[in-house]
């Protein structure tokens, strides 16, 4: 699916989280965005999501308005303690996910299964949210939006618990995804490296309330790898000038 | 009302003395009540012995004739007798159909009112209204509607417990976390899976513990119920020997209900260990 924003804009009470922001992500890109704490890129996302009324603009899903959750669009949140349900095994958790376009049951099961293993943890199913570790919980929030089959991914810090180990293996996990099924993907971090690795363009945010600094194409090469891509020097510029944009961004003005 | 995470932080610190003196304290706690009692129970019987009355037997008189009138042994019925029997079955099958009703209806009304502000705005002042006045107000009014019968007794326990079941019902789900309905909102969950897998889930807390307290008006109101408008049941027999002068029988099936609240409390309890398991944390 391909995302339009057009001159969206968000304020809580008489406070702008969001100044108005405009771009278009096309069907299978995977964009990142990235920018300080609280200069309201959770706001932007749960925006897409059609899970926050727009103040201002509106967000397109291949042409049609968003005015509410759309089907094929899958979110990973940020608080994924609370977005998992406790008196739900890890199980039932994933199967919710399905329940809205009611696949025969072996085909639930299949998904599910598939979906854990993805994510490393095949041997959790019976398993409650609470008696995983932080990082285990937050893979299962990211097996669960894997389960909808979705067509647009858009994922909130979804690698902020887990360890380098598994965090790289995550990063690859959703590349694969994309490569496979082309879904469009709207990542949500504050690690820059991880924006550069994955992203093919790179949306930096100013502080509040957010306005896009920078919309940055990443011109690596694919297929990206944890190791050749990291080593390329372009990946060292073009992770130098996002960290600039970050780090300095109360100018404004960016070269 | 029932608080979020009754493990509390203490269970995550590693033992200390004061953690080990706090679980000390709580594989006591049973025994301490217990000790309460049996003083209690002292008191009663050197009190009655002190003052022998008709009307207040000494406890061991009490206690003997319990026995004997719950639980004589005839052929064939499980070691309860004729007069448990002819009694209990019949006062538990009020309380149940009228408890079971309330709670269907109590949960209803609660989910209603719960999930919009409106409604609870509007509706609040005339349920405040009616938990105010004491089901047993209702009695009379019930008697005239179902004269001498089991729906005198089924309905009073249903009116006496349903306010409390709505208000708790509402409460918890007026205050389910906006985390999981967002969460639910995304995964575009229907109607019904919402409310089976999500709302009802959340307020269960609050829910069981409406429940709780409804089930105990209900015994209230069972026996009440009983004492004026049927011709068996538990406050019927006590009526009964009340008016015959039969107060050991009437302190012993006094005994009865009390035990049958600790019972039914216990129930609840273990239901609701069950339900809550998540809250625990492990
Ligand atoms: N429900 C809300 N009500 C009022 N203000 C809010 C609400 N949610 C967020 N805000 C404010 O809006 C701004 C943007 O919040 P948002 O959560 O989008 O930031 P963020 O970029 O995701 O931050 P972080 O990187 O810390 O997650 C913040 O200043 C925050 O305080
Ligand atoms: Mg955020």
């Amino acid at each position: 699916m391909e995302i339009t924003i057009e001159r969206l804009a968000k304020r809580y009470g008489d406070r702008p989280a969001l100044d108005p922001i405009s771009a278009r992500i096309g069907q299978g890109e995977f964009v990142a965005v990235v920018g300080p704490s609280g200069c309201g890129k959770s706001t932007l996302l749960m925006l897409l999501a059609g899970l926050l009324p727009a103040g201002e603009g509106r967000v397109l899903l291949d042409e049609v308005p968003v005015d509410g959750p759309p089907a094929g669009v899958s979110v990973v949140f940020q608080d994924y303690a609370r977005s998992l349900f406790p008196w739900l095994t890890v199980r039932r958790n994933l199967a919710l996910a399905a329940v809205a376009e009611r696949p025969a049951r072996a085909e639930l099961e299949h998904r599910i299964d598939r979906a854990l293993r993805s994510v490393g943890l095949p041997d959790t199913a019976a398993r409650f949210p609470w008696q995983l570790s932080g990082g285990q919980q937050q893979r299962v929030a990211i097996a669960r939006a894997l389960v909808a089959e979705p067509r647009v991914l858009l994922m909130d810090e979804p690698f902020a618990a887990v360890d380098a180990q598994t965090r790289a293996d995550l990063q690859d996990l959703v590349l694969r995804l994309r490569e496979e099924y082309g879904v469009t993907i709207v990542l949500v971090t504050h690690d820059v490296d991880e924006s550069v690795y994955l992203a093919d363009r790179v949306l930096v945010l100013s502080p509040a309330p957010g306005r896009v600094l920078r919309d940055l194409v990443v011109d690596l090469p694919a297929p990206r790898g944890q190791l050749v891509t990291k080593a390329l020097p372009r990946f060292a510029e073009l992770r130098a000038e996002v960290f600039r944009l970050v780090m300095r961004p109360v100018d404004g003005a960016a070269p | 009302m029932a608080e979020r995470g009754r493990g509390g932080p203490a269970s995550t610190v590693e033992p200390g003395t004061a953690e080990r003196a706090g679980r000390l304290r709580r594989a006591l706690r049973p025994l301490a009540s217990l000790w309460l009692l049996a003083a209690l129970l002292l008191v009663w019987e050197l009190a009655a012995r002190a003052d022998p009355s008709p009307f207040l037997p000494p406890f061991s008189v009490v206690a003997a004739r319990f026995g004997e009138d719950w639980f004589a042994p005839a052929p064939g019925t499980l070691l309860l007798s004729e007069r448990f029997l002819d009694a209990v079955p019949v006062s538990l099958s009020r309380l149940a159909r009228g408890w079971a009703l309330a709670a269907v209806l109590g949960i209803a009304i609660g989910v209603l009112l719960g999930r919009s502000r409106a409604a609870r705005a509007l509706a609040s002042p005339v349920i405040r209204f009616w938990m105010s006045v004491p089901g047993v107000a209702v009695l009379p009014i019930a008697l005239q509607f179902f004269g001498v019968s089991d729906a005198v007794s089924v309905f009073l326990i249903a009116f006496g417990s349903v306010w409390i079941i709505a208000t708790h019902t509402a409460d918890g789900v007026a205050g389910v976390d906006p985390g999981w309905l967002r969460t639910a909102r995304s995964l575009r969950l229907p109607r019904g899976a919402l409310l089976l897998r999500v709302v009802l889930p959340a307020a269960a807390p609050s829910i069981l513990a409406g429940l709780r307290v409804s089930l105990g008006f209900g015994l209230v109101l069972m026996i009440v119920a009983e004492l004026y408008a049927t011709t068996a049941g538990l406050g019927h027999d006590i009526a009964l020997y009340q008016q015959t002068f039969r107060y050991p029988e009437m302190w012993s099936a006094f005994l009865l209900v009390a035990l049958l609240g600790i019972a039914l409390n216990g129930a609840v309890d273990l239901v609701e260990r069950r339900v809550l398991r998540w809250r625990r944390r492990g």
